[in-house]
């Protein structure tokens, strides 16, 4: 089956996948094109058949009556069937684990993502794992996050752009958001999509399952250069190497935000 | 005594035709040039004037298409021939030109694109599908003389020149036309400092009221104005997909346009609807006060969107569902489903806006909602289509041009259909938002498939309008290389989606293809692989050839008008009751109100003398009676 | 063939055509203005607690105005059942008040809205807030004076309800401490933005039908001579709409000026 499914991935042209939650996107849309390719060959043919049969010169005299019997409506009903079947059993259930079920906190890598245009920026909790707090009345010119400075958390927190880096085969729980126009954080391998809207934070999660670098794509127009915002990557290390970066960035940037 | 009824009002136009001429006469005083071409309250020419206004159009989405293919396939390369054009067009003392050298800049490349949605929908496909199929064939097929509120169609079509007038003229401005996608989201809309979106949205607001003034009176007059015996089930089902595609237009522009009227006040007044507290643009915060909404103006957009979408392709569809039955010589199956069908599309298509912002961040329980109401509107489709595919059956096919293009209507609309299940789901949606998947998407709903059937409609009542047939030959060309060309185009583009090739990307991908394969050192995983990049240029050849296989069309059209095929009043052997009337129908349309005996698609009932029961034929008890004036070529 | 059912009615949908037409008129614009609900209701909802504006209105005035509009709506009604019993003296005579109380329901939209651009909120280099109407801002001279009051933070501001009673005084702000100085525009927060944009399509909306009843009553009245009946439905068909008009005022009310 699963050597079936990675078939028709090809067939499909899927780029690799790189996620375990990833898995369950591609499933449902080869089982999409499943139904969407027996509804088109089987239609297509009736419709080639029908066509040829029934020209003028095949068939001089049309029949008022024409089709007699009620297939159509099992087809129908059956499209629907399958329609529902996929919502439900599939799609519901896998939503509402893309959104509800989040993995905990204290075992996953948070980050918070702030798209700009035309760049990301990404901001980690350091050593302490917790961020400090952010209020969007403390926004100025000078503290663009809002950032509370009388919070001591906030202090070991340390910013990156464009370079997010995180361990493999652990859930990373990304909070979206933009500080000026809407961008969309798109990382293809890793299946993950998610609008970053300037005033909402929103959280996506993903699990990388393999080391290597990953293109971010901005998949909304942002303004001229939304083609060029193309510098951000996800690079996922092993949790060895991930430990040496997270102790030299601490080392480098203590918390300072312009 | 009843059969004398019969003849008195049976056949009764072409008898009273002459007489018909002179009364109007009479009444009108000749009216000259211009109130009878330009400021015209005449259905007729307000249908036409609207047509060509839109085929306009359409040329011109055409065009911008042909620009942004160039750039796609070649980015930042001079455009052959038109670069040195464009570069003249925008030139402005002061400030940069975009079209430099005749290199079209991101900003332009934004421009078009935006302006390409726009133009099609707005401008083209609703102003064709809509006001001028709606206004020419409405009246004549219930058997009215004119529409309701004749002055209020003039002023819809002057809203809708003006409209498009602004629209236009907004890309010779300083700094160009509007370019944040024809979706204009804020709050980059309201970020861009040019003037184009102040434009767009003026323009918007004169669209939004001539279709508000239009759809008023199509209500109105099918409503009203049904002739007598033109109960509802008999009307024609063009006729319904008319109906509800005005309620559409009724009840889902003005929140949109009550956004316009929004982002208007935020562009003007510097309110802040749409934008959030603490932006920042270019490293300072913004100077509005804040606390607003950018998803606030998606959910209005969409909920004009979506139901727009419905009623780029109900018209379509109703187009393509009366050449079926005039051409297959017999019945449509399941007329009544095609009612219901109709009106569930309707209705549903209110509640599944939403579909259109899986990825801004959505619950469990809102996404199944709208995930289901995606589900379920799409059966309904599926109804239409079977219904029409099994009308097929047992036909007695005539292929010419209109059928033609009503056929390739039905298994290009089926491609774009299904193609809109997996965008349906939001967990497939994921991969497949915003790139190319989407794009093929819908345009394999509105260009090979709502073009089309727009392309048979005028093939098919252009002998109605003119008295003659466009050139059946040049009909076929223009259709098999517009059928294979589109093809060419949009097929390729579900397998660039499908690897995450991204939409509105003013290098065609080349940037990101390029960060990937070289620039980052070649290592990273993923991207967008040189094959799915070098498709642009077979997809530009493509684009090129279905301008090229347009020009047939547009020849022919001019052409036809005076050196088509002369024809009688109903070449096509058509019950409608626009066929019955002289041809080009008078002013009035109709001597009297005709009388409606039958539903619409009486063909080939067995029995009858010809393979086609006119419906206002009346009712007889024998075969033998009156004779019906076929105008056989 | 003419055009039917412009005066009588179609013996099946029991309408003249004029009737549908305004009914489906006025269906959209119950989403029209459906819309800019939403959008109120949205805004509201997601506004940072606290920061909703409470009792900025000057709730005389609009109750004023609102007794103008429902006395508007029935003197329209009064001119439609004068035409339908056919005494063209009293038709002429309740639209004139129509026309009247339109005039006096802008005028105090009008005294509504140069109140609001009056009122100044001055955020002060000491961090305090002085709010209050100018009284001078002449900009040869290096003060401005507003009669109001000093207040501590932007949120002492938003609700007013329980704060009738404080002392106004007349205080004048050297140019040199203003931080910065906004008067209350559609710009100055979101309220005011809805507030504005609904009350001005609504005085727009106003002004249209007055247009409409102007025309009725000075040269359209020519109509009533030739053809009695369908001048009549002329007067139903706008009155309809003058209803409608009253009836979005009738929410704008409570909403803007009372909660
Ligand atoms: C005419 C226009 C039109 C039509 C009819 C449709 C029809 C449908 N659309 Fe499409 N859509 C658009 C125009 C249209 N769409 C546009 C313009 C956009 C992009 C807007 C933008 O972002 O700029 C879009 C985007 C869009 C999205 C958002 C994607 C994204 O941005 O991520 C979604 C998601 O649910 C969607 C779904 C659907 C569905 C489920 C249908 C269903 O109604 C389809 C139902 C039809 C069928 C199921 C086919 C049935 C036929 C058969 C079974 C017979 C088959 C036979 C043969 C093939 C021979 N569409
Ligand atoms: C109804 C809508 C409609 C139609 C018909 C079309 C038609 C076409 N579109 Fe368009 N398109 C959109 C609506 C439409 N499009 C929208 C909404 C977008 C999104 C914009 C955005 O991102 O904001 C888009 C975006 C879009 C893109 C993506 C741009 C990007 O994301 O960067 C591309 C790329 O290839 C494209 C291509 C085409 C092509 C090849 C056609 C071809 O099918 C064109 C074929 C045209 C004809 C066949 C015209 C025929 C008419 C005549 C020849 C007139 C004759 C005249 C007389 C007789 C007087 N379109
Ligand atoms: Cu950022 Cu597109
Ligand atoms: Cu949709």
């Amino acid at each position: 089956m699963t050597a079936f499914k990675a078939l028709w991935a090809k067939i499909l042209g899927m780029p690799p996948l790189a996620s375990s939650n990833g898995q369950d996107v591609d499933d449902l849309i080869i089982y999409m094109h499943w139904l969407m390719a027996i509804l088109f060959i089987g239609w297509i043919l009736y419709f080639g058949y029908a066509v040829w049969r029934f020209q003028k010169k095949r068939h001089p005299k049309a029949d008022y009556h024409g089709v007699r019997n009620h297939a159509s409506s099992y087809i129908e009903v059956s499209v629907a069937l399958t329609e529902l079947i996929l919502l439900f059993v599939v799609a519901v259930p896998l939503w509402s684990k893309a959104v509800d079920k989040f993995p905990p906190f204290d075992q996953s890598t948070v980050v918070q993502v702030v798209a700009q245009q035309y760049a990301w920026n990404f901001r980690y909790p350091g050593p302490d794992g917790a961020f400090g707090k952010q209020d969007m009345r403390f926004v100025s010119n000078t503290n663009l996050f809002g950032i509370d400075p009388s919070d001591p958390k906030g202090n070991d927190d340390f910013q990156t752009l464009n370079d997010l880096r995180v361990p493999i085969n652990k859930p990373v729980i990304l909070f979206v958001s933009s500080k000026d126009v809407i961008h969309s954080l798109k990382i293809i391998s890793m299946r993950v999509c998610q609008d970053a809207i300037p005033g909402l934070r929103i959280p996506v999660w993903f699990t990388p399952t393999q080391i290597g670098r990953y293109q971010i794509n901005c998949a909304q127009l942002c303004g001229p250069s939304h083609s060029a915002m193309t510098g951000g990557y996800l690079t996922v290390l092993s949790q060895a190497d991930y430990d040496k970066w997270l102790q030299s960035q601490v080392k480098v940037s203590p918390s300072s935000f312009e | 005594m009843i059969m004398d009824a019969h003849v008195e009002q049976f056949p009764p136009y072409r008898k009273h035709d002459a007489h018909a001429h002179d009364d109007h006469g009479h009444e009108h005083h000749d009216p000259g040039f211009w109130a009878k071409y330009v400021f015209s309250t005449d259905h007729k020419v307000i249908g036409i004037q609207y047509g060509i206004t839109a085929l306009s159009f359409l040329f011109f989405g055409l065009m911008l298409m042909l620009l942004m293919r160039w750039q796609i396939a070649h980015p930042y390369k001079p455009v052959p021939f038109f670069g040195h054009i464009l570069e003249l067009l925008f030139q402005h003392p002061g400030i940069p030109n975009p079209a430099a050298g005749g290199v079209i800049s991101s900003d332009l490349y934004n421009s078009f694109g935006a302006m390409h949605g726009t133009i099609m929908v707005f401008l083209g496909i609703v102003p064709l599908a809509f006001a001028a199929f709606g206004n020419y064939v409405v009246p004549l097929m219930i058997g009215a003389p004119d529409m309701v509120f004749p002055r209020v169609n003039m002023a819809s079509y002057q809203a809708y020149f003006l409209g498009g007038l602004v629209m236009f003229v907004s890309f010779f401005i300083p700094g160009g036309a509007a370019q944040a996608g024809w979706t204009s989201y804020s709050p980059l809309a309201t970020s861009i400092p040019t003037h184009g979106q102040l434009f767009w949205i003026i323009g918007m607001i004169l669209l939004i009221s001539s279709s508000l003034l239009g759809a008023v009176n199509f209500i109105a007059t099918i409503i009203q104005l049904r002739a007598p015996g033109m109960t509802w089930m008999r009307l024609p089902w063009f006729v319904w997909t008319q109906f509800i595609t005005a309620f559409l237009l009724l009840l889902a522009f003005p929140p949109l346009e009550a956004a316009a009227v929004m982002q208007l006040m935020d562009n003007v007044a510097h309110t802040s609807f749409f934008l959030p507290t603490g932006l920042a643009v270019g490293g300072h915060l913004a100077n509005v006060s804040g606390g607003g909404s950018p998803l606030l103006w998606q959910h209005l957009f969409w909920f004009l969107g979506h139901p727009e979408v419905y009623v780029l392709i109900l018209p379509a569809m109703g187009i393509v569902c009366e050449i079926i039955a005039n051409n297959t010589r017999k019945p449509i199956w399941g007329y009544k489903a095609l009612v219901y069908s109709v009106l569930a599309i309707g209705f549903l298509s209110m509640i599944v806006w939403a579909h259109h912002m899986y990825m801004t961040g959505m619950g469990t329980i809102i996404s199944t909602f709208f995930q289901l109401t995606t589900m379920i509107i799409s059966i309904p489709s599926v109804i239409i289509l079977t219904c029409l595919f099994l009308s097929l059956w047992g036909g007695s096919i005539r292929t010419n041009t209109p059928m033609l293009f009503a056929l390739a209507f039905l298994p290009m609309f089926g491609i774009g259909g299904l193609t809109g299940l997996p965008l349906g789901f939001n967990v497939s949606d994921i991969h497949l938002h915003d790139t190319y998947y989407v794009i093929a998407h819908f345009h394999y709903v509105v260009a090979p498939g709502t073009i089309f059937g727009l392309f048979a409609g005028v093939y098919y009542w252009y002998p109605k309008m003119t008295g003659r047939k466009m050139n059946e030959f040049w009909g076929r060309i223009h259709f098999w290389c517009s059928l294979i060309f589109m093809n060419l185009v949009f097929m390729p583009m579900f397998s660039q989606g499908m690897a995450g090739m991204l939409r509105r990307m003013a290098d065609g991908g080349a940037n990101y293809s390029a960060a990937v394969n070289s620039r980052a050192g070649g290592d990273v995983i993923g991207g967008l692989s040189p094959f799915i990049m070098s498709l642009h240029t077979p997809i530009l050849w493509a684009a090129v050839c279905l301008g090229i296989a347009q020009i047939p069309f547009i020849i022919n059209f001019f052409w036809s008008i005076s050196h088509g095929e002369k024809v009688g009043d109903n070449p096509w052997e058509s019950t409608t009751l626009e066929w019955q009337t002289p041809t080009p129908p008078p002013h009035g349309n109709f001597d009297h109100s005709p009388h409606v005996y039958r539903g619409p698609y009486e063909y080939s009932v067995p029995g009858h003398s010809t393979d086609f029961t006119p419906q206002n034929e009346p009712e007889v008890s024998t075969p033998a009676s009156p004779k019906i004036p076929t105008t056989a070529h | 063939m003419e055009i039917p059912y412009t005066v009588e009615a179609r013996p099946d949908t029991g309408l003249y055509n004029a009737k549908v037409g305004i009914w489906l008129f006025l269906a959209s614009e119950v989403m029209l203005f459906g819309g800019l609900f939403s959008a109120y209701v949205l805004l509201r909802v997601g506004a940072e607690p606290g920061t909703w504006p409470h009792g900025w209105q000057n709730i005389v005035l609009g109750t004023i105005n609102t007794i103008v509009l429902a006395l508007s709506a029935i003197t329209t009604l009064m001119a439609w059942v004068a035409c339908k019993v056919r005494e063209f003296g009293k038709f002429k005579f309740f639209h004139a008040c129509t026309l009247l109380l339109a005039l006096t329901f802008l005028c105090i939209k009008f005294v509504e809205y140069s109140e609001h651009l009056n009122h100044y909120e001055i955020k002060l280099t000491d961090g305090r807030i002085a709010d209050g109407d100018m009284v001078s801002n002449d900009p040869a001279q290096d003060h401005v004076v507003i009669k109001g009051r000093f207040d501590k933070t932007e949120m002492d501001l938003y609700d007013l309800r329980a704060q009738k009673e404080i002392s106004e005084t007349e205080i004048t702000i050297p140019r040199s401490q203003i931080e910065s100085m906004d008067n209350y525009g559609p710009w100055h927060n979101n309220y005011l933005a809805l507030y504005y944009t609904l009350t001005g399509l609504h005085a727009m909306h106003i002004l249209g039908g007055s247009i409409v009843i102007g025309y009725l009553w000075g040269p359209g009245r020519k109509l009533w001579k030739k053809d009695p009946e369908r001048f009549t439905n002329r007067v139903e068909v706008s009155g309809l709409f003058w209803h409608f008009v009253d009836l979005v005022w009738i929410f704008l009310f409570p909403v803007l000026y009372l909660t």
